[in-house]
């Protein structure tokens, strides 16, 4: 990094410190633990209630489970939280994203997967936690180079 | 400028959609080099979106986000606005980069 | 159906057609009519650009996930970085435009080389126009030539791809051969040429993975593979591919590689650029 980039990252976090704003406690036991149903106790408002509003776009078979792009919109009021859990991956959660007020509900980002697995949606709205899940398919492929 | 972040901010409609593309090795901690030595945990924990000193979006991250990874989201806002991304990482590195809302 | 040139060379291996005395006779035009014959009749409805998407054009669940990628896609850090290599004079104060003209060349590559009695490739002209210019040269694996090839890949894009064979070098004619030879012999463990998994098995599954058809393969280099997690250039997969089917791999910009992609863009000729691109 050259010295005026990082003088510009420093002003940066000054910025935020000031503003009463430190990086965040990361939730270790959410992402640390090995089991869905973990992952979902520690993120969810009691046990979540399934939602069609959420609506996860994903390709139906990965062509590279190290690479795959999902993305995330809720029709619902109030999302403050949504969450990325693949099932079958040895760690399950992949992210949690907070959102403002000022946020719409809309994600999207590219995560690894082992293998084939439901991938479930965590949405916190108004207090309470919906669920939807959406099996994406993985292949292993022979050829590589 | 930014040596590890690329980003594109775009307003329609009083909402801005911001893409992301970060380099950022993303070690998950399980993978073992040619000479069997594990190759340690290195990725991101945590991405932050602000406007001016207003927090729009967080992203906390783990191992499961891929290699070089990519982040969109929106918010409401206007063109013009400067919008600053910043990442951390479990190494205790971080990088930062501002754009104007196109 | 009438039985295609390429169909009698896939029959059996090269050894065959010499015993024929059909090596000693290369047609670059013609071999290019029935190639590009091949494919078309083999692919009927494929409107011809989309060649130049490999697999993408041929397997619908992959060209979803491309899709998605391509919204930002990865190989933009390897092309700023590129455009930065570009710009920045060498020592003694000459550019790469003063090699090249302009960065959208690529589809001039590979050329035969008249002077040097060989093929140059893209990489090469980049190494020798560095040499020229009292700068050392970049390794060919990996690395910053790479980030060049990115960003001329993507100022070359659109272009129409046209390499020459020369008729009035006999030179070139032999280093055309030698690339189809190689295209067509059987190496390694499993005894693969590449035309068995790029043309007869092209479009089809061999252990999960769509074959991409040989027409339209070198459009898009240098690519950011997922698999690699990194952008990376042809000479790299022409030694993975050999090594996947258990042939010792050559040297990247070694006579063979480079007489190979000769024969391969070649085949292509009529085809438009599209790299850098995004591949699995």
């Amino acid at each position: 990094m050259n010295r005026r980039h990082f003088m510009e990252a420093g002003a940066v976090l000054a910025a935020w410190l000031a503003a009463g704003r430190a990086w965040a406690a990361w939730p270790q036991g959410a992402f640390e633990a090995e089991e869905p149903a973990s992952v979902v106790s520690q993120l969810a408002s009691g046990k979540p209630e399934h939602s069609d509003a959420i609506h996860i776009k994903a390709p139906e078979i990965a062509e590279n489970g190290a690479v795959v792009p999902i993305s995330v919109s809720a029709d619902l009021e109030q999302v403050s939280k949504i969450s990325i859990v693949v099932d079958k991956n040895p760690l399950p959660l992949t992210s949690i994203y907070e959102l403002t007020a000022d946020a719409v509900p809309y994600v999207a980002t590219r995560v690894k997967m082992l293998k084939t697995s439901d991938v479930l949606v965590l949405v916190e709205a108004g207090g309470k936690t919906y669920a939807n899940k959406r099996e994406v398919k993985v292949t292993i492929g022979g050829c590589g180079g | 400028m930014s040596d590890s972040m690329r980003v594109r901010a775009k307003e329609k409609d009083g909402v801005v959609t911001v893409k992301s593309l970060i380099t950022h090795p993303m070690e998950t901690g399980l993978r073992k080099d040619g000479d069997g030595n594990v190759i340690p945990a290195h990725f991101i924990k945590e991405v932050v979106a602000t406007v001016g000193d207003r927090t729009v979006f967080t992203a906390n991250w783990g191992t499961g986000v891929a290699k070089n990874p990519y982040l969109s989201f929106k918010y409401k806002g206007a063109k013009g606005d400067t919008l600053q991304l910043s990442w951390a990482d479990n190494n205790g590195h971080t990088d930062s980069i501002e754009v104007t809302v196109k | 159906m009438k039985p295609h040139r390429f169909a009698v060379l896939l029959a059996g291996s090269l050894v065959a057609v010499a015993a024929a005395g059909v090596a000693a006779e290369v047609d670059p035009k013609a071999d290019l009519e029935a190639f590009q014959s091949f494919f078309k009749n083999k692919f009927p409805s494929l409107p011809w650009e989309e060649y130049a998407n490999g697999s993408y054009a041929l397997d619908p669940a992959w060209r979803a996930n491309w899709e998605l990628i391509e919204e930002f896609p990865p190989y933009e850090v390897a092309v700023a970085k590129g455009e930065e290599m570009w710009e920045v004079p060498f020592a003694n104060g000459t550019t790469y435009a003063d090699c090249f003209g302009e960065p959208g060349v690529q589809h001039h590559y590979p050329r035969w080389d008249k002077e040097q009695g060989q093929v140059v490739t893209l990489a090469l002209a980049i190494n020798q126009c560095r040499e020229a210019h009292g700068e050392k040269p970049l390794k060919y694996k990996k690395g910053a030539i790479v980030d060049l090839l990115a960003y001329m890949a993507y100022e070359s894009r659109g272009n129409t791809i046209d390499v020459k064979v020369p008729e009035d070098d006999p030179r070139a004619l032999e280093a055309y051969k030698k690339g189809r030879d190689f295209y067509y012999t059987r190496r390694g463990q499993l005894n693969f040429a590449c035309a068995h998994c790029h043309m007869g098995m092209a479009g089809r599954k061999l252990r999960t993975e769509s074959m991409s058809p040989a027409l339209g393969q070198t459009t898009g280099w240098p690519v950011y593979r997922s698999k690699w997690g990194a952008i990376g250039t042809l000479h790299r997969r022409y030694s993975g591919c050999n090594k996947q089917v258990r042939a010792k791999p050559f040297k990247a910009q070694g006579e063979e590689y480079r007489n190979l992609e000769y024969f391969h863009t070649y085949l292509s000729n009529g085809l438009p650029l599209n790299g850098p691109a995004a591949r699995k």
